[in-house]
């Protein structure tokens, strides 16, 4: 099984049918994998925080869902997860492929990085930075469970330890 | 259907969303965006089934077709304004591609930011958002001409037939209620009244 394959049955585990994303190379074969399968019902927003709106107003109406997002793309809804997700008590599940360390050649994605977990930590926002395939099960079926019965959003970031990050992005590092 | 937009007579949104709630026979779903149009809302008379947005400008739409998603046969309408949609426009390609049947949204158009202090937008001046919400595949698209137009375009059903755009040129007047400014309270409610809620024997 890869990490991909692996956290796609987590969701399913848990009831996790809708998929909203903004696509991202890392992702790929996540989001391969959901339009592989009739499991997943898949909808491709055009920003991130139409994404946070769609999962929302399908949690309310009895369909769990998950956010699939860049780090650059997490950037664009601060104000969806401080007006819409947390004071209305939505679990929504973030999967957001890490950018912006561990060999990034993209200054803007290095800087935007930076914003993304004091961005949690300030609105209280559980996060879990997945890194191995041991420890990732674990993580997220808990924290799943976690989110619904305690009406709270949570994130799963995905490190380049786990994903091996973006090799097309590495090689354009300079020597 | 309607396309012109030069023609759409000037009409009321706490009047309109009056007409349009008294025909709610199905327990829609109506999702209300941020200021006004959720005061409107909310003064037609509070309905388990109204959804309040406080905050989150631009996201009434894409919340409207998450729940259209999860209960297709649920009739859902969104109430948008046009600075609000305006803020993000994607959501209508989304919604064409998506083609939930049982999704209409609503465009109170003022050509203004009214709850700002009545700032223009872009509809207020070039842009025809029945003709960009077609641009974006939502074919069904039309400007309501008067009120007696807009009461024949809300004699259906809601559950068949979308996505459905209206959009309805509005005066320059506030909405008239106040929503309880109470977000956790607005999602237990409206769970309850779509049969989503988990509130047991504590909602008795
Ligand atoms: C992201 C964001 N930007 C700006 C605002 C400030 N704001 C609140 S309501 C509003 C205007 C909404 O305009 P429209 O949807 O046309 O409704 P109207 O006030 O005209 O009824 C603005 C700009 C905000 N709440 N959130």
């Amino acid at each position: 099984m890869t990490w991909s394959d692996t956290l796609l049955g987590l969701l399913k585990d848990n009831d996790v049918r809708l998929i909203t994303y903004v696509p991202d190379n890392v992702l790929t074969p996540l989001l391969t994998g959901v339009n592989a399968d009739n499991y997943f019902l898949s909808v491709g927003a055009t920003r991130e925080d139409e994404a946070i709106g769609t999962v929302t107003g399908a949690y309310m109406a009895g369909l769990r869902g998950a956010v699939m997002m860049q780090t650059s793309g997490f950037a664009l809804i601060a104000n969806a997860l401080a007006s819409l997700t947390v004071p209305y008590q939505i679990p929504a599940i973030m999967v957001i492929s890490e950018r912006g360390t561990m060999g990034e050649f993209n200054i803007g994605q290095s800087l935007v990085a930076r914003t993304m977990r004091p961005t949690l930590d300030a609105l209280g926002i559980t996060h879990h930075t997945l890194t191995d395939e041991i420890t990732m099960p674990f993580i997220v079926d808990s924290s799943i469970k976690q989110a619904f019965s305690t009406q709270a959003p949570v994130a799963f970031i995905l490190s380049p330890l786990l994903t091996g990050g973006n090799p097309a992005a590495r090689a354009k590092l300079k020597l | 259907m309607s396309n012109d937009r030069a023609a759409a007579k000037i009409l009321n949104r706490t009047a309109l969303t009056k007409l349009l709630v008294q025909r709610l026979k199905h327990d829609e779903a109506v999702v209300a965006g941020i200021g006004n149009t959720n005061f409107d809302l909310f003064a037609a008379g509070h309905r388990p089934q109204n959804f309040y947005m406080l905050g989150s400008m631009g996201l009434a739409c894409p919340i409207a077709l998450g729940v259209a998603l999860a209960q297709p046969d649920r009739g859902v309408i969104a109430l948008e304004g046009d600075g609000s949609i305006l803020m993000g426009l994607g959501c209508l390609s989304t919604i064409a591609t998506m083609k939930p049947r049982n999704l209409t949204i609503v465009i109170w158009d003022n050509g203004i930011y009214q709850i700002t202090g009545k700032q223009l937008t872009a509809t207020g001046g070039v842009t025809d958002i029945v003709a960009v919400a077609r641009g974006a595949g939502i074919a069904a698209s039309e400007w309501v001409r008067d009120e007696a137009h807009f009461e024949q375009l809300l004699d259906r059903r809601f559950d068949g037939g979308g996505p459905i755009l209206l959009a309805a040129k509005i005066d320059d007047e506030a909405g008239k209620g106040q929503t309880p400014r109470d977000p956790a309270l607005i999602r237990s409610r409206f769970m309850k009244g779509l049969g989503t809620g988990r509130g047991g024997a504590l909602e008795a």
